[in-house]
């Protein structure tokens, strides 16, 4: 371990050029802002932001009213400023952070230029974003556990279509949101176990076994959604899990009908990330696993049985993922259609790089993938200019800005992709 | 996949470097050798495939509650009469083949051999793909990122497709053509850049240019690209007339130019890699990284080349899906062929003469199974489950060996090591 440390801070430290390519990211953003919403806007309009999410009288809030113009301005200094510190002195270990913030307030500065002069819902926008960011969150979430052991795991998104299929399914069959949530998590944990022991035992290139997991899971949920989910549709009929507010804390203004309003999935969601977080990087359960995942021989010959370590932190994986899938079906939308998960693995792959290959970075990132998600959903009712279809390409082009900025070689699991052979 | 020789290329110093890889690599496999593992996925897939068809065939079920032996006979005639329907529409029905022939009459003819014409039809944008994957395989580069190379490539040539007017077919065709492998080859050109430059790995940079590339064609149909009497259909203009690659027999006979114009790609890939020394570098990198470094060839220099080209190839394939069978764009334009051509180039041992073996096969499975869906009502997705199944004993042969009780190979014909670590090491 100690040699990987010594490695790993060479990287960061050595690499200058990144630093100042993130900084004239944060610069060009800064620009982007000031030219083409500052200077478009109208100093006498005001936006009004209205933070009720819509039809719920929880922890009511005053709306907030922001002159524009001004508004704008303020936001281009601010992330000049911050440009102008990553250029010369760099946030070093915080800079993914900090592009988050700085990415969260281009986005920010676009709606209330885009908004100017009416007014938004950010409450209800705000609210529907936690709630995209559910399955990209968890899907980071599995991506972590396996890539932790030293498993890249590019199938999450087959998992997720398997465990959306399953969990309507057998939803829909028992009529019982438990039983469906369960074996949900299980045809997931399957195609994990498959992912395992084509990558372990087998030591196949664990990209390809990705790939065999996606197009099979992509071939079975399509066949069973024609052959049988469309023609019955009495088996496609799943109960959803209710809206479920939390006493008290959801009458908190704001913050409460967005975080406390929501239903099971999202409280998983954030009592998945503490366990995560803690185990990861404060248990001798998680230091054993990074261990595995950063030097296996080493970790071997201390005594961690490399071999079982991945295992279990892949099938893990894989429930995790599952539990995720079950959240189209059994937890929004009460049906299965063929390719329903439309790439969220693939997002939740990107916000786990994002995020640094840790449980609270996917978080961050997940968010943030999320409300870039709800805002394109909502540009059409905006009226702007700019193509919903350029917003959903955010998370993309974000994750590979910063995979060419500062993650590189240095910031992921060293042993991550390579099979272990006992020597 | 390190079974070819060089022995004519001058790069000594290369060769004291790098002996032990070329050592093993010297090993030609023999050409049944290597029929074997795929013939046994295939058939291993098969059954596989036959016992899913069973499971969720109702009639079974019911047909299991009057007696045993009745559920067998059920399930026996479900298989069989779904893989028949596969059998002609793949290949065509033996019998109508012989009475055409011998009528000579010259429609018949073309009716009976169509189903054999359509699966090379449906194999044409596999053969691209597929070259596409292998040749990146071979710098030691994998591109997942052909399904988006290919739908930029797509967009491209139908743009040059529609909006060019006037131009004689003998240019217009090409050029089509050209501006689908640019396109292709400018999305691979930037996760290659960016691999060369920064060190962003290629999987994820393809990944999600993927993504980008679905959502940018998305609003180029939706908005500067789309049809003006669509309706708000996300639909392109169709093509010009003489920008079609031209069909070689009426309708409904689909049977065209692009089919060969996919041989002619896989010849110059087979000629690219393996006769020239540019080739040869490709390879060297692919192989041994380090040992390529060592000997002088530009690493960052071969991996944007390789990337570029494989886009270009990636970009072929959606060019000629628009500019031989749908004349236009739409949003559903490709059937899964990028993630499909990871398994094309795995099973063709990524070899040009393999990868084509392979696309044909892939073809013709996805052709005669849309018979079976009419004839059948079996969705044709069961495609797809069985090129999973193909391409995981593909590619963990110990599986295959293992329930055929084959005897293991030597060390070195196991290395399947085509690609380096996640890491980029």
């Amino acid at each position: 371990m100690a040699t990987t440390v010594i490695q790993r801070k060479k990287v960061e430290t050595a690499t200058p050029v990144r630093r100042v390519v993130m900084g004239l990211v944060f610069l060009a953003l800064s620009m982007l802002i000031l030219v083409l919403f500052a200077l478009k806007s109208d100093p006498a309009l005001k936006t009004t932001f209205v933070m009720n999410p819509g039809g719920i009288d929880r922890g009511l809030a005053p709306d907030w009213v922001l002159p524009g113009f001004s508004t704008m301005i303020v936001l281009t200094v601010i992330t000049f400023l911050a440009a102008v510190y990553q250029i010369f002195v760099g946030f070093k270990k915080a800079t993914n952070v900090v592009l988050g913030i700085v990415v969260a307030l281009f986005i920010f500065a676009f709606l209330a230029w885009a908004a100017e002069g009416r007014s938004l819902n950010l409450g209800g926008m705000l609210s529907g974003a936690v709630l995209l960011s559910v399955p990209i969150t968890l899907g980071a979430f599995s991506g972590v556990l396996c890539e932790r052991s030293g498993v890249v795991n590019i199938a999450i998104e087959g998992m997720m279509l398997m465990g959306s299929m399953v969990g309507a399914l057998v939803g829909s069959v028992t009529n019982s949101l438990l039983i469906g949530l369960i074996a949900a998590i299980l045809a997931s944990v399957l195609m994990a176990a498959l992912h395992a022991v084509l990558s372990i035992k087998y030591k196949i290139n664990q990209i390809v076994s990705g790939t065999v997991i996606n197009i099979f899971a992509t071939g079975l949920t399509t066949y069973i959604s024609q052959k049988i989910l469309q023609v019955n549709q009495s088996l496609n009929n799943p109960p959803i899990f209710p809206r479920l507010p939390i006493p008290i804390l959801a009458d908190i203004p704001v913050i409460g009908p967005i975080l406390f309003n929501q239903n099971m999935f999202v409280y998983a969601m954030f009592i998945l990330l503490a366990v995560l977080q803690i185990s990861i990087f404060k248990t001798r359960w998680g230091l054993r696993l990074r261990a595995v995942g950063e030097h296996p021989k080493a970790a071997d010959t201390l005594g961690i049985n490399v071999i079982r370590t991945r295992y279990m932190a892949v099938l893990l994986g894989g429930a995790v993922a599952g539990f995720g899938g079950a959240f189209f079906t059994l937890g929004s939308v009460g049906r299965f259609d063929k390719m329903m998960t439309a790439g969220k693995g693939f997002i939740g792959l990107a916000a786990m790089i994002f995020g640094n290959w840790t449980p609270i970075g996917s978080f961050g990132a997940g968010l943030l993938f999320g409300f870039a998600d709800s805002i394109a959903t909502k540009l059409a009712i905006l009226g702007s200019y700019i193509p919903p279809q350029f917003m959903s390409m955010a998370p993309y082009i974000t994750t590979m800005v910063v995979l060419a900025g500062i993650v590189g070689r240095g910031q992921m699991p060293a042993a991550d992709g390579e099979p272990y052979v006992k020597e | 996949m390190k079974n070819e020789t060089d022995k004519t290329k001058p790069a000594v110093s290369i060769e004291e470097i790098s002996t032990n890889i070329l050592a093993s690599a010297t090993k030609k496999k023999s050409f049944w050798s290597a029929l074997v593992i795929p013939g046994l996925a295939l058939l291993t897939g098969l059954i596989l495939g036959a016992l899913f068809i069973i499971v969720t065939s109702g009639e079974v079920y019911s047909a299991f509650q009057i007696s045993f032996g009745s559920g067998l006979a059920t399930s026996w005639e479900i298989v069989s009469k779904s893989y028949l329907a596969l059998f002609q529409g793949a290949i065509g029905n033996p019998a109508a083949m012989v009475q055409a022939l011998i009528s000579g009459d010259q429609l018949e003819i073309r009716r009976a051999f169509n189903p054999f014409l359509e699966s090379l039809v449906v194999s044409t944008p596999y053969i691209f793909a597929g070259l596409a994957v292998a040749l990146g395989f071979r710098a030691g580069l994998f591109n997942i990122g052909v399904e988006g190379q290919l739908f930029i490539g797509a967009a491209a040539s139908t743009f040059v497709g529609y909006s060019i007017k006037g131009l004689p077919a003998i240019i217009h065709m090409p050029l089509a053509l050209l501006a689908g492998a640019l396109g292709g080859a400018f999305w691979g050109f930037i996760p290659g850049w960016l691999k060369a430059k920064t060190g962003g790995h290629e999987v994820i940079n393809t990944i999600m240019m993927n993504w980008i590339a679905f959502r940018f064609t998305e609003w180029l149909l939706t908005g500067p690209m789309t049809r003006p009497d669509s309706g708000r259909m996300p639909v392109s203009p169709i093509i010009e007339k003489s920008a079609e690659i031209p069909q070689f027999f009426k309708q409904p006979i689909r049977f065209h130019l692009g089919f060969f114009i996919a041989l002619g790609a896989a010849g110059l890939v087979y000629w690219l890699l393996f006769k020239t020394t540019w080739g040869f570098n490709l390879r060297t990198v692919g192989a041994n990284p380090r040992a390529a470094k060592y000997a002088g060839m530009n690493i960052a220099k071969n991996t944007i080349l390789a990337m570029s080209l494989s886009g270009a190839l990636a970009g072929l394939a959606g060019a000629n899906q628009i500019l031989a069978i749908n004349r236009s764009m739409a949003i559903g334009l490709s059937a899964g062929y990028g993630y499909d051509s990871i398994a094309l180039a795995l099973i063709g041992n990524s070899h040009p003469v393999g990868v084509v073996l392979a696309a044909i096969l892939f073809g013709t499975l996805r052709n005669g199974a849309t018979r079976m869906m009419v004839t059948t009502r079996i969705p044709i997705d069961i495609i797809s489950i069985l090129q999973a199944l193909i391409l995981m004993f593909v590619a963990a042969p110990a599986i295959i060996r293992s329930i055929y009780r084959l005897k293991p190979p030597k060390a070195e014909d196991e290395k399947a090591a085509f690609v380096g670590s996640w890491g980029g090491k």
